[in-house]
């Protein structure tokens, strides 16, 4: 299944001291079987995965939150967390099971042999030690001399592009940034020259041009050294560039797997094709296709494919009998399979042909729409305390119109709305909403004004009073805004979940029965409810699985169509933008850098900062949109 | 941090002694009634009362005390006349003898039965501890002290005395086995919150992504135990022991009661009950000065360990 591409290093052969055994560098990791479980109710998190990775060669892991990623990354370095076990299964590396090595062994190749990449170095890293100390002990544990761990440091500070930053080595980890501390972690994984390494989402969280620099660096230090890698991540964008092989996983199984560019270019198994069609292109606007129904809550007994209630070409065969990894094409070489009862047949391959090309591009019918302006920001500069954070910002939206503000984390997008909505009185500038002149704080603004424009805070977890019914949730606001009858106002508050496509059944419960994105549905919802003129969502889909986002996006650009609504939304995230805005306004530092329809700005950036966001941007020219099934 | 807290612990030292006096003032009686007692002349009154500098202003008075304070002269008893630095002098020193060993003692023992059993968490010698923890917590000192007392001196074994009257003008190290009853029972106050905080800090550090990692690095247990999950329990058991020296000062003046322990307490309850009012403010003040050292000390030490907070991104 695997091209080996490792190289034998020099640095390999020498200084461990003989402290490790275990010959790194052109290692092959092969898992048979394996399963996780919780220790004391036996639910089982990964189901039966067989996978293997050679030297030099980067595996995909992809994946929704909840699919059981991180258990399996975790479990093919021998490792559980508390709680869980390994049921049952081989890791073979290079020929040894780790399953049956008594744990002092395991120790001896922790951190040398294989060795691991957090998700948040913010919390990985130990926050009352340096930098540098955290680093020397990876390498002086296992037997390396102090000073040749310096070097080794030294050199591989270098080689993750740490080595401009000044008292890198002497500095605690909340002193750097996010992506300083990513880079750490992969220094530290990479010091010892490890044979395998496991990273866990390394780049989630981080801006597009760090996640770039990340990603290069992960890419070479690969190659470089001969490691065997595998890479988890919810991102099938980043997957798609970096992973030579990729696996799929859904409900703690492997549903497909096979090389990357066959897997994200030809993908077989609906899971997979739901994934993908939800995924938002950078290139072009798209309508973004959510998957109907939620995936399978952990020990769920049901027989058959754990997929099939959110299959759209499920048969009655799907709910009994459960379908194993098999060869795509039917009776190929098996290097590309999928675990699905139909979609490896012939005849189905021209109906999920046809349902792909059904893709469509969003019918730009309201982008000539109306342009009365309903909200001017004319030469708003905010600070806080004598700290300017925005600079002279002017801005307009029109009505039915969707303003996307992208930047970086830092660049001010949220101060920016966060005054807006009143939210932060340090101000100076001016702001119309239909005409009327808006004041700072929210204490001096007519009721009017508060009522037309409404605010979505980005974590829908936070934002909700959890002692609230979802119904006591949008009758506040209500009671708040308006002198409306209890009639009406129950009345408003039905088709608004109507409108957010919650069914009514949710009025009776309480934000934690419900799942994320149904939390932001309902902090939408409660937005909605009185009737605003404009809507600013910061970030509102970036704690939400890739599937969600896309039913959320495609609920706002609805109710931008029905509800005559403005919408400012802000994101980092440019696939989205191109999905749902007709204009952009891009921020840097404070100051909105470029702005103009969303389709001139992206296709031909003039600022040069613009024209970074989009060259760094993962390259995922989506192959199943372009040309279909070839 | 440190430029902050010690002026504002001074502050609060000074409006302490302002507190005290204002309330030695309304007590019935004033000092000279307390030296002549009943049969005083109003004459003789009097002349005391100016000879003591009475008959000035409350203001003048505290300015007089305070300033002698400052100069390290409390002043001088009611009782016999003696300075009041050599009368409680002794039994400062006493008091200090047994907070000292009782502190230490106490916060290592609660230290390393916390690592113990934060590194077997949920095993049962866990829940033992935390059980007889919680026990001991529930259980006020005098009632220990009488356990105490019952096992090692008067009915089991009989080997320290259960009384730890020190004659006057001995050390306490001259007389160990005096101060063994009465630094037992300390100890068991104050080690099961030292052993709480030291288990919950450690367990948290362990359990943390950044203990896992350790692990993931190949570090033995016992190396990310002692080099990752102890910085991070030191500063909340820093707060911790803190307490408990605050704790103590009160707490020692149950036990010193229980065993006659010639110490700050009794000295203050015997200015008590000779309305010996200088002797009382000084005590008072002493303490409070105690608070307030203990509390910046522990803020400073807690703050030193915890670089999250010391140092700017
Ligand atoms: N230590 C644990 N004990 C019990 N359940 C766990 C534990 N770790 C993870 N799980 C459960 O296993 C499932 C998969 O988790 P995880 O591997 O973290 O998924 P992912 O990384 O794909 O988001 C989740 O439902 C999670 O709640
Ligand atoms: S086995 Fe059936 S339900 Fe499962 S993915 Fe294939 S078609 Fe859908
Ligand atoms: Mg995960």
């Amino acid at each position: 299944m695997s091209v080996s591409v490792g190289t034998t290093d020099p640095v390999h052969e020498q200084g461990h001291g003989g402290a490790v055994e275990t010959g790194k560098g052109n290692m092959r990791v092969t898992v048979e079987n394996l399963t996780v479980r919780i220790a004391s109710s036996k639910v089982v998190i990964v189901n039966d995965v067989s996978i293997e990775v050679a030297a030099g060669e980067i595996l995909g892991i992809v994946g929704e939150s909840g699919s059981g990623k991180t258990t399996l990354g975790l479990a093919m370095i021998g490792h559980t967390r508390r709680g869980l076990e390994i049921s049952h299964g081989a890791i073979r590396l290079d020929g040894r099971d780790l399953t049956s090595l008594p744990a002092r062994k395991m120790t001896g190749l922790y951190g040398s042999a294989m060795t691991y990449v957090p998700q948040d170095p913010g919390t990985a890293l130990n926050p009352a030690r340096r930098i540098g100390s955290q680093l020397r002990e990876i390498l002086t544990v296992h037997g390396v001399s102090k000073r040749e761990a310096d070097e080794r440091i030294r050199e591989i500070l270098g080689e993750v592009g740490l080595d401009g930053v000044r008292h890198v080595l002497s500095a605690y980890p909340h002193q750097l940034s996010g992506g300083q501390q990513q880079r750490v972690a992969i220094a530290m994984a990479f010091a010892c020259r490890p044979g395998l390494i496991v990273m866990d989402e390394p780049t989630t969280g981080l801006d597009v041009t760090t996640q770039r620099t990340v990603l290069n660096t992960v890419r070479s230090l690969c190659s470089k050294y001969g490691v065997a890698a595998i890479y988890v991540s919810h991102d099938v964008a980043v997957v798609a560039e970096l992973a030579d092989q990729v696996a799929v996983v859904y409900a703690g199984k492997i549903v497909e797997r096979g090389p990357a560019a066959r897997v994200f270019g030809s993908p077989e198994h609906p899971y997979t094709r739901g994934l993908l069609r939800a995924v938002p292109s950078a290139e072009r606007r798209t309508r973004l296709r959510a998957m109907p129904g939620v995936r399978p809550e952990l020990g769920d007994p049901s027989p058959g494919c754990a997929f099939a209630p959110r299959c759209s070409i499920s048969e009655s065969r799907c709910h009994h009998v459960s379908p194993v990894l098999v060869a795509v094409p039917a009776g190929s070489d098996g290097s590309h399979s999928a675990r699905c009862l139909v979609a490896p047949g012939v005849g189905t391959r021209e109906a999920m042909a046809l349902d792909l090309r059904v893709l469509d591009a969003v019918d730009d019918q309201h982008e000539e729409a109306d342009s009365t302006v309903v909200l001017q920001v004319s030469n708003l500069s905010a600070h806080y305390g004598t700290k300017k954070v925005l600079h002279d910002i002017n801005l307009s939206i029109g009505k039915n119109e969707c303003l996307a503000l992208v930047g970086e984390s830092g660049s001010g997008k949220t101060t920016l709305s966060r005054c807006l909505v009143g939210l932060h009185r340090g101000w100076s500038g001016e702001v119309r909403l239909s005409d009327e002149e808006i004041t700072p704080g929210v204490s001096q603004r007519s009721r009017d004004a508060l009522q037309r424009m409404q605010y979505v805070f980005q974590n829908p977890y936070a934002s909700l009073n959890p002692r609230r019914t979802v119904g006591g949730l949008l009758l506040q606001p209500l009671e708040h805004f308006t002198k409306l009858g209890r009639r009406e106002r129950n009345q408003r508050v039905v088709s608004t979940l109507d409108a957010v496509s919650l069914p009514r059944t949710y009025l009776a419960k309480y934000p934690d029965e419900l799942s994320g994105g149904e939390r932001q549905r309902v902090a939408i919802a409660r937005a909605l409810v009185v009737q605003p003129q404009v809507l600013v969502c910061d970030e509102v889909t970036s704690a939400l699985d890739v599937s969600v986002q896309a039913s959320v996006i495609e609920m706002l650009r609805d109710l931008q169509l029905d509800q005559e609504l403005s919408i400012l939304f802000i994101t980092h995230n440019l696939p989205l933008v191109r999905s749902i805005a007709q204009h952009v306004a891009v921020m840097s530092d404070g100051r909105i850098i470029e702005q103009g329809g969303t389709d001139s700005v992206l296709d031909n950036p003039q600022a040069v900062y613009t024209q970074q966001l989009m060259e760094h941007l993962p390259s995922f020219e989506d192959p199943v949109r372009s040309v279909g099934l070839g | 941090m440190l430029l902050q807290r010690v002026p504002l612990g001074i502050v609060t030292i000074w409006i302490v002694t302002m507190i005290v006096f204002a309330a030695t003032q309304l007590l019935p009686g004033n000092a000279a009634l307390a030296v002549l007692g009943k049969n005083a002349t109003p004459e003789r009154l009097a002349a005391l009362e100016k000879q003591m500098g009475l008959d000035q202003s409350p203001v003048a008075q505290y300015w007089h005390w305070f300033s002698g304070l400052l100069q390290g002269d409390p002043g001088r008893s009611l009782v016999n006349q003696q300075t009041i630095s050599s009368l409680t002098g002794p039994q400062v020193l006493n008091s200090a003898a047994l907070v000292v060993t009782a502190g230490i003692l106490g916060t290592l023992i609660g230290v390393a039965v916390g690592l113990v059993a934060a590194v077997l968490r949920d095993s049962p010698l866990d829940h033992a501890l935390a059980a007889t923890a919680l026990a001991i917590l529930s259980l006020p000192e005098f009632v220990i002290a009488i356990f105490v007392t019952v096992l090692f001196s008067t009915n089991v074994f009989h080997w320290f005395p259960a009384v730890s009257a020190l004659p006057p003008g001995a050390r306490p190290w001259d007389h160990v086995s005096m101060l063994v009853l009465p630094t037992i029972v300390l100890v068991i106050v104050i080690a099961p919150y030292v052993f709480r905080m030291m288990r919950a800090a450690t367990v948290e550090a362990l359990e943390s992504e950044y203990g896992e990692m350790a692990g993931l690095k190949g570090l033995t247990k016992r190396q990310v135990l002692l080099r990752h999950a102890l910085p991070n329990a030191v500063a909340p058991t820093v707060q911790a022991i803190g307490l408990n020296l605050l704790y103590l000062a009160g707490g020692i003046v149950v036990v010193e009661s229980v065993y006659n322990y010639p110490g700050v307490g009794q000295a203050l309850y015997q200015a008590i009950l000779n309305k010996d009012v200088p002797t009382i403010q000084f005590l008072v003040t002493l303490l409070a000065a105690f608070y307030v050292i203990v509390n910046i000390i522990t803020d400073v030490l807690a703050l030193m360990a915890t670089p999250r907070r010391r140092l700017q991104r």
